[in-house]
Order: C-alpha cells, then sequence, then structure tokens
C-alpha cells in the first residue's frame, strides 16, 4: 500500500505538471448555433417560462439552438443526421425489421 | 360524451400503432387522415431523435436498419418526457439485447459510449479542478477522494469502443481498428464533449475515483486488472478532461 500510495501521488504531481499539455483528447468540435434545431434538441434558449422545449413539430425553429459539427454553422445544409429531411416527411417509414436467422 | 381518460388512452394507443392501423373512433373521415399525419410525425420525431442521438451506431448499422431498430424501440419504450433531448436512454441496451443486431457484437457498447457523449453534453457546467491545486496535495493524493464533474462518464467495454467511435464518426471509407479492450472517459470541461481512450487498467482507475474511491484505492483496483499500470496513464486524461471539480481530504486526525 506504501508504494501505492507513493506512485499514486507521484503520478498526480507529474500529471498536473503536464496539465496545459496535450493529454489525447479529441474534441467533438460541437458549437452552439441559432436557428438550426434538430428534432429532439431543441433546447431552449429562450429563457426560462417560455414554453418552446418539447413542442417542435417540425424540424427548424428560429428561437432554438442546437449543436451542429463546428464549421458547418456558416454553410449548413439542411439535412437531418440520417440524411432525410424530417420536416413535412410524410413518407411512410420503413416497418420491416430484418429477417431474422 | 366519453370520459377524458379512457379518450386520451385511446388516442395515445393509437398513435403507437402501427401506419394503417384504426384512427381513434369518433373520427370523421378527414380527421382520421389528420390522425395518420400526427401519427407518422410522432414516429419521425422520436425515430429522428434517436438518429440525432446514435449518429455512428447509425452508420455502422446502416441507415435502414437503423431506422426499423428505432421503430422497434420506440414501440416499446415511449418517451416519459417532453423533452426529447434525453430520449433513448434505453436504446444501447435494447441493442445489445436486439436479435438482429446480435452479430455486431459492439454494437450496444459503442451507443454507450454515444449515451454518454450526450449526456454529458447535456449535464450541468461545473469548473474543473485547477492542475496547482491537484499538484499541491502532494502525498495526501493518495488517501484524497474527488467529486467527478456532473458531465464525466467512464465507459468500459471488452471491445475497442473508442476506436471505432473515433474511426466512424467522420468520413466515409473502411475503418480499421485493433481487437482489443477499450475504456472511454468522456467530459466536458467547458462547451466541447472530449473523449479519451484508455486502457483497461487506466479505465478502472479512473471508474473507481468518479466512483468516489480514494486515489490509492483507485490505483489498487488498476493493479488488479494489470500489475504494470502506470498511475500517470489514469491522472493525464482525468486532468485534460477536468473530470475532477473538488478534493476531498476528509477530517485530518
Amino acid at each position: 500500500m506504501k508504494t501505492t500510495a507513493v506512485l499514486v501521488s507521484s503520478a498526480l504531481a507529474a500529471a498536473a505538471g503536464l496539465a496545459g499539455t496535450s493529454g489525447g483528447a479529441h474534441a467533438q468540435d460541437m458549437v452552439k448555433c441559432y436557428g438550426v434545431a434538430l428534432a429532439g434538441e431543441n433546447d431552449c434558449a429562450a429563457g426560462p417560462g417560455t414554453t418552446c422545449a418539447g413542442t417542435s413539430t417540425v424540424d427548424y425553429q428560429g428561437n432554438a439552438w442546437t449543436l451542429v459539427p463546428a464549421g458547418t454553422c456558416e454553410d449548413t445544409v439542411i439535412e437531418t443526421a440520417d440524411g432525410r429531411e424530417v420536416q413535412g416527411s410524410l413518407e411512410p417509414l420503413e416497418r420491416d425489421l430484418p429477417e431474422q436467422s | 360524451m366519453r370520459e377524458p381518460a379512457a379518450w386520451q388512452a385511446e388516442v395515445a394507443a393509437a398513435l403507437r400503432a402501427e401506419d394503417g392501423a384504426a384512427a381513434p373512433a369518433g373520427l370523421d373521415a378527414e380527421d382520421r387522415a389528420r390522425f395518420r399525419v400526427y401519427r407518422n410525425n410522432v414516429a419521425v420525431g422520436l425515430t429522428g431523435a434517436l438518429a440525432a442521438a446514435y449518429p455512428v451506431t447509425r452508420r455502422l448499422v446502416g441507415e435502414a436498419f437503423f431506422t426499423a431498430t428505432a421503430k422497434a424501440f420506440v414501440a416499446a419504450h415511449p418517451p416519459r418526457s417532453r423533452s426529447l433531448a434525453l430520449y433513448g436512454a434505453a436504446f444501447p441496451s435494447f441493442l445489445a439485447a436486439f436479435p438482429p443486431a446480435r452479430g455486431v457484437a459492439y454494437l450496444g457498447d459503442v451507443a454507450r459510449l454515444e449515451r454518454a457523449v450526450l449526456e454529458a453534453l447535456h449535464a450541468a457546467d461545473a469548473a474543473p479542478l485547477a492542475p496547482d491545486v491537484l499538484a499541491g496535495l502532494g502525498e495526501r493524493a493518495a488517501a484524497a477522494g474527488f467529486t467527478p464533474h456532473p458531465a464525466a462518464r467512464l465507459v468500459a467495454s471488452p471491445h475497442p469502443i473508442g476506436s471505432l467511435w473515433e474511426g466512424h464518426r467522420g468520413g466515409e471509407g473502411p475503418v480499421r481498428v485493433e481487437a482489443r479492450p477499450e475504456a472511454v472517459l468522456v467530459t466536458r470541461p467547458g462547451e466541447r464533449v472530449l473523449v479519451h481512450t484508455l486502457s483497461p487498467a487506466a479505465g478502472r482507475f479512473v471508474a473507481s475515483l468518479l466512483d468516489g474511491a480514494t486515489a490509492a484505492t483507485a490505483a489498487e483496483a488498476a493493479f488488479a486488472v494489470d500489475p504494470d499500470f502506470d498511475p500517470l496513464t489514469g491522472w493525464r486524461p482525468l486532468l485534460a478532461g477536468g473530470a475532477l471539480v473538488a478534493v476531498n481530504l476528509g477530517d485530518p486526525q
């Protein structure tokens, strides 16, 4: 236990000294954008007391924000994450489950 | 005039039914058509929420499979909250047990990682501990416990889920991944979600610390996984990810 205590303490000191250098993190590069809200991500930035949370029936409403990959705010292609246009998407959904083997 | 509660139950059941199922009684032909649009929008909204929450999973299995799976999940797990931001908590375990997906052994764990990323995104903000505070602990660090950041999550898997997630979240093309167990630390010290892939031993160290164990106890647990565990490989992602927000030294005797 004594050895472990020394090891873990000195490693923390070393790690703290290294903090600020790259730790191998991969940022997901998500930034907040106004005016684009995917269904299910309609977190409301309009403030408490507003009722837009959870009531978005179509995909894009100007008073809600969502997160889109960094760099695409300026030229966002209005397409859902699955490549379809959810807004006005009234085509039948895929109903068939894959065959079970 | 029907009982409102009975009417609501009938509408809810009809909304969750397959397309083509009967609309609630008492609607005229036009309203029945409108109801079908409503029912479809409910299904599209819920499956779309899952697609937004599990993009790598969706890429892994392909569009058609994902949509069909999501539809099955939605039928079994209707939302319990008006907000869909965190809808689908049970989707990873559903996937892991979903017979058509059994051929992809890592799928449920990749989805668990994606869920952790989503939860980290929506977790409360908190200020991470400054490195100099941690450096100042000296030998007291071994007996110290730590308060985890609200966004910090550790997902451990027998599969290389960190590499799979990293490889599939971006571009196209084949992804080559080494078969190995990986643990992934997900944090959000600022506005960005950070993802660190760790060895199983480092993952055990981090998981123990996030659970409130002292550093020495966490290190012992990690040594049990791998005698060659280097505590530095556990501390570095914790500090780089801002996963700790407070030191708990206990009562000095």
